[in-house]
């Protein structure tokens, strides 16, 4: 089997990420892992995101939403062990956890089910209503998180000690670093077997005949929703994890500018590119480590970046390299 | 719970809804005539709070900063049409919304750039200063109901430039039909440059008006962006009609909610709840607001395009 560009760009992407955490170790440069860190967990929120947009079309300006509230449910969850006090106490008792899977479980459940609830609401407008009603459900959450009190309202929550996973330490940060890669790579795999699978296909048709789809006797809005609802689970899931990394969460973590990044990380990778939302990403946190090292107003430049992108380059980072052929369009 | 309270509240809220509508008018009238859905609108909203302030600083008077916030924000907006928006009205929404976000990230940083961190302060004219007596003994400060008086005065303006004037036929008619108003002899590049600048101008007179009464910031521009873009969504995109009645509403809901929910509250739950359930339904009033009425008008009230 001969492998496209693209394949071959996608390995050396993969051997990198596992290549530069490693050598950072070795030779004792933490920050390097923790930034390493930060570019797979907004990663694996854009690749979230990327099952919405790329394959289904749908321009969402809330995904910061599902990214908060993974974010929350693993600082209230964690919060409650630290502070030994039940999180519920009727009808039955549930008690707070540090325990990374149990947590993840808890995040990936509970920002599915917002994302169902908000694409029930959202998916019956289309186009630019689809974008603002989005935009619109990230705020409220926003606002509702800086009034609510409990959890620190405005000035968020830190949790103390990083979350456990069995076996490992994850304060060490390269072992933390592999969860992280771990579940992107695992995020890409399903992605890529999503793609391909009858589903991917159908909600691939629905995004750009949604007429023959429903002609043919499948419902576009379910397909929506259903991808929807994945969509924001898995950028769940990377919420929960980059809590866990800054052991902090904060009502910034639903702002529409966060919303707006993981659009730029796909766009400026290539739409509708498995490795799209990756390589934006990374590119976007070193863009953020030598840029605003340079400069204390590197967004201008970065924003001249996004720009140029927008209007003259069409097809991303991976178009430019590999070619613009599409995964598929 | 007295009336005067009551009536200063509504008052606030007028106050409020009719700035939106600055904002909100220009959003709809850009992506109703072209399609275009401009992120960066609330930096223009931006630029003219900070013209204002440098101007009024420099020469001692709020007239003039009035005047440079509409030149500045016009400016500035007529620029950035001729060198980006033009070449995105083809373009779909997806790169319309990058594109404009870059636009947010430039005009943010480079604002920062110029005048630094900390905000600049626009003092309120010495004529509009102090409160004034209106009937039932209600004390109102005179400048927001000076800011109603502008604002109505100018939603009456482009009410009558768009139902009356050769421009606001062609601006209807643009709307419409692109092509054929091109056929007959339109310059529709010079119309689309001027709605863009018109727009820009109400964004920035919003923001030197606004400017007085809160501080001049840089990032001051996009809550009142989203606060424009829900107003706009409830109004139904593209019709100003849609933008005056959503902005009112808003700026009712928002002002209202935030001064009544916690009291309505606690006639039913423990004072301390009350304070607190109260404040953040009110926080997400205005997007509930929005979700019901999208339910039962996905185009909004007013609006007939998708």
């Amino acid at each position: 089997m001969r492998l496209s560009r693209e394949a071959v760009f996608n390995l050396v992407v993969l051997a990198g990420l596992v290549a530069l955490p490693l050598y950072a170790h070795l030779s004792d440069a933490p920050f390097t892992i923790t930034l390493a860190t930060r570019a797979v967990i907004l990663s694996l929120a854009a690749v979230g995101l990327n099952i919405a947009l790329g394959i289904g079309g749908l321009v969402s300006l809330g995904h910061a939403v599902f990214f908060g509230v993974g974010g929350y449910a693993m600082g209230i969850l964690a919060f409650h062990a630290q502070n030994y006090t039940p999180l519920m106490e009727w009808p039955f008792v549930i008690e707070g956890t540090k325990s990374m899977p149990v947590i993840w479980l808890v995040a990936v459940v509970a920002s599915a089910l917002v994302a169902l609830g908000i694409g029930l609401l959202s998916l019956r407008t289309s186009g630019v209503y689809f974008i603002m009603i989005t935009l619109a459900f990230g705020q409220m959450f926003y606002y509702f998180t800086i009034s609510w009190s409990a959890y620190g309202g405005e000035d968020g929550m830190s949790i103390y000690v990083r979350n456990g996973f069995p076996g490992l330490n994850t304060l060490v940060p390269v072992q933390f670093y592999g969860l992280c890669f771990t579940l992107l790579c695992a995020a890409l795999a399903f992605n890529a077997v999503l793609l391909r699978s009858p589903f991917g296909l159908a909600l691939n048709a629905a995004r750009q005949v949604p007429e023959r789809v429903r002609a043919v006797g499948l419902d576009p809005f379910r397909l929506r929703l259903v991808a929807f609802a994945i969509s924001g689970a898995i950028t769940g899931l990377a919420g929960a994890l980059f809590a866990d990394l800054n052991r902090f969460v904060s009502p910034t973590m639903f702002s529409w500018q966060l919303s707006g990044e993981f659009i730029v990380f796909i766009i400026i990778g290539g739409t509708a590119r498995l490795f799209g939302p990756v390589v934006g990403a990374v590119l976007f946190v070193a863009l953020e480590h030598f840029l605003g090292g340079m400069s204390d107003y590197w967004h201008i430049w970065f924003g001249l970046l996004l720009l140029g992108v927008v209007l003259f380059g069409k097809g991303g980072l991976i178009g430019l390299i590999a070619g613009r052929g599409r995964v598929h369009d | 719970m007295s009336l005067i309270l009551i009536a200063e509240q509504v008052l606030n809220g007028l106050q409020f809804g009719i700035m939106l509508f600055l904002m909100a008018a220009g959003l709809t009238l850009i992506f109703g005539v072209m399609g275009l859905i401009n992120l960066a609108h609330g930096s223009l909203y931006m630029v003219g709070a900070f013209c204002a302030a440098a101007v009024a600083a420099a020469t001692g008077s709020f007239a003039l900063g009035l005047v440079a916030a509409l030149a500045g924000a016009a400016a500035a907006g007529a620029l950035i049409e001729l060198v980006v928006i033009r070449r995105l009205y083809d373009r779909d929404h997806l790169d319309q919304v990058l594109a404009t976000f870059a636009l947010i990230l430039i005009f943010s940083e480079g604002t920062r750039w110029v005048f630094g961190s900390f905000p600049l302060y626009l003092d309120v004219p010495q004529a509009l200063a102090g409160p004034v007596s209106l009937p039932f003994g209600i004390q109102y400060p005179l400048y927001r109901l000076a800011l109603i008086v502008i604002g109505l005065v100018v939603a009456a303006g482009l009410f009558w430039l768009i139902a009356r004037t050769r421009i606001g036929v062609q601006i209807r008619a643009g709307e419409n039909d692109r092509e054929m108003i091109a056929a007959l002899g339109v310059d529709i590049d010079r119309l689309y440059t001027f709605v863009f600048a018109l727009g820009a101008a109400l964004a920035g007179l919003a923001g030197a008006l606004v400017g007085a009464i809160q501080s001049v910031q840089v990032g001051m521009g996009e809550p009142v962006l989203i606060l424009a873009f829900v107003t706009i969504v409830i109004g139904g995109i593209g019709s100003i009609k849609g933008a005056l009645v959503g902005a009112l509403l808003v700026g009712l809901t928002e002002t209202l909610g935030s001064v009544f929910l916690p009291e309505l509250f606690k006639l039913f739950m423990a004072p301390a709840a009350a304070t607190q359930t109260g404040a953040s339904l009110s926080s997400m009033a205005i997007y509930i607001l929005m979700a019901m009425v999208l339910i039962w008008r996905p185009t909004g009230l007013f609006g007939a395009r998708a």
